[in-house]
């Protein structure tokens, strides 16, 4: 268009009023989109946690327990007197929270049927991959039952 | 594209007779044609409402332990977290203020004469309701001050003969204000008093269309010389400049005057000095401060003014009804005299209440910017038909 060609009076006006009602939009929106955006709260990194000690009856009768591992679950089971195990409780497949079972030897998610070994890794259902594992050390400290100390792999 | 999407919609909806019902609407024109606009204003204010409020859901925790520290949240740590709640909190009493003048017009203007008694009704019924948002919103922020106004608020109802004790307890979820006062006035605050304001409001805009607007005693010679404005474009787009007015107005409030958070609610602390409800409550709140202790006729004495404000809200409703003259002739100075005696009274305890004279300068300041408004708006004598 030539630059000198006039500018009709309502293409102005229409431009006018419409950049501000979009500038008047967008001073709406974005406090909405970002009031409704949750704020990130710092976690505190936790990279160790004690879970109780071997006597525990939980551990003797069922075989496993849930530990809070700072905010996530973390599945604790007993292979053998000197074994434990531990791995991420959360399920890879929709997050929900595996269980042990002992007579199967396997993990299981009640959820969708998601199942994992002893080691981890899924071996059937819709899981996508392995729970993350974590270390287990045993602490004994005199005549004591041992501590089960859990921590990052 | 556009046209077929239009004509889809247009077989299945039949939007064009809405539209062509709509281009017929129009609004008289006279010099208190200016009061036409409150009512919308006061719409404009309760959408605001519906808004924040729902974003403040998001985050609220209606439970004693929690509710201090989760509006505490809000106002610190989420993002404009702070403008939200102090847009709701100035935006509620906006609200108030010109449900209060919308009122106060309309029953100026005889508005109520028939056909327009149940416009009247619900409209009086939208200001009780409104009343009811602002005392149950109160208590939310679990604060010092929603504290004691909520336990004085409720010992209120414990005078009304017969009920009044199991009003109380009703209005309490039990004995004393608790959490549980908390969980029963949010629910109200956030999903029953929002449903039963639903349905009356659109009652009462639904009758506003349906009679039209009421030209007063005073306009109808002026409203019969002069050409009607049609409601839309004309009529529509002084609407919306108000609200964008407002809009700015209100933004400006909030962003310059943070809405304060207070102290958490201490249930064995000593209410503290100077402590009042809501502006729109301190008239009858100074009036029961007058009243001494003491009883007749078994009745306590400081039932009375309690039951004479009930009376009166009674009387508000039943104006329609009661105002012969205002029915028969469109006048009713007796009625325009009563209105001024309690708008006073209502005024000087207001002022008495505050120690100031700063609700008189708000009155004043008021009526001087709508008497400016109503004389721009006048229009001009080649718009006469």
């Amino acid at each position: 268009m030539d630059a000198l060609a006039p500018l009709p009076r309502r293409r102005f006006l229409n431009w006018f009023l419409g950049t501000t009602l979009g500038a008047l939009a967008a001073s709406i929106v974005y406090p909405i989109v970002r009031f409704a955006s949750p704020p990130r709260i710092p976690e505190a990194t936790t990279n160790q946690v004690e879970a109780g000690d071997v006597s525990d009856p939980l551990l003797r009768e069922k075989g496993f327990k849930i530990v809070r591992f700072g905010a996530e679950p973390v599945i604790l089971f007993k292979m053998s007197d000197t074994e434990y195990r531990a791995f991420s409780a959360t399920c890879t497949h929709l997050d929900c929270i595996v269980g042990y079972q002992k007579e199967r030897s396997r993990i299981f998610c009640n959820c969708h049927g998601g199942v994992y070994d002893l080691n981890g890794r899924n071996v059937a259902g819709p899981p996508p991959r392995p729970l993350t594992a974590y270390k287990v050390n045993l602490v004994a400290k005199g005549s004591e039952p041992a501590k089960i100390v859990v921590s990052k792999a | 594209m556009i046209e077929r999407v239009r004509g889809w919609l247009e077989d299945r909806l039949g939007l064009s007779k809405l539209v062509e019902l709509g281009s017929h609407k129009t609004v008289p024109v006279h010099r208190f044609s200016v009061f036409y606009y409150l009512g919308g204003m006061t719409l404009f204010f309760f959408l605001i409402q519906v808004c924040t409020g729902v974003l403040l859901m998001l985050y609220y925790r209606p439970s004693a332990n929690e509710a201090f520290e989760s509006v505490e949240f809000i106002m610190t740590v989420v993002p404009f977290g702070w403008l939200i709640r102090s847009l709701h909190s100035w935006s509620a009493n906006l609200m108030v203020f010109f449900a209060f003048l919308h009122m106060v017009s309309v029953f100026f203007m005889k508005a109520y004469r028939p056909p327009r008694e149940l416009t009247w009704i619900s409209g009086v019924l939208l200001l009780f309701l409104i009343m009811g948002f602002g005392f149950s919103g109160y208590l939310l922020p679990w604060n010092q001050l929603a504290f004691f106004a909520t336990k004085v608020g409720t010992d209120i109802s414990g005078v009304m003969p017969f009920v009044g004790h199991w009003m109380v307890r009703f209005l309490r979820g039990g004995d004393r204000v608790s959490g549980g006062t908390l969980s029963r006035f949010y629910g109200w605050h956030v999903a029953l008093l929002p449903a039963i304001t639903t349905v009356v409001l659109v009652v009462h805009l639904a009758l506003v269309q349906l009679k039209g607007m009421s030209v007063p005693a005073a306009g109808e010679e002026e409203s019969s010389r002069r050409k009607p404005m049609k409601f839309f474009p004309h009529f529509a787009l002084r609407d919306l400049s108000g609200w964008i007015f407002a809009l700015g107005v209100l933004a400006a409030l909030a962003a310059l005057f943070p809405w304060e958070l207070g102290e958490k609610a201490d249930l064995f602390a000593p209410a503290y000095e100077n402590i009042r409800p809501e502006w729109y409550f301190v008239f009858m709140f100074q009036t029961l401060k007058l009243v001494p202790g003491g009883e007749i006729f078994g009745i306590e004495y400081e039932a009375i003014p309690i039951l004479l404000f009930s009376a009166a809200g009674l009387l508000l409703i039943l104006i329609p009804f009661l105002d012969r003259g205002a029915a028969l002739r469109g006048r009713s100075p007796g009625w325009s005299i009563g209105g001024v005696a309690a708008l006073l009274f209502a005024l000087g305890m207001t002022c008495w209440g505050y120690a100031s004279l700063l609700p008189l300068y708000v009155v004043l300041i008021s009526t001087l910017l709508l008497s400016l408004l109503a004389f721009i708006t006048r229009g001009r004598k080649s718009e006469d038909r």
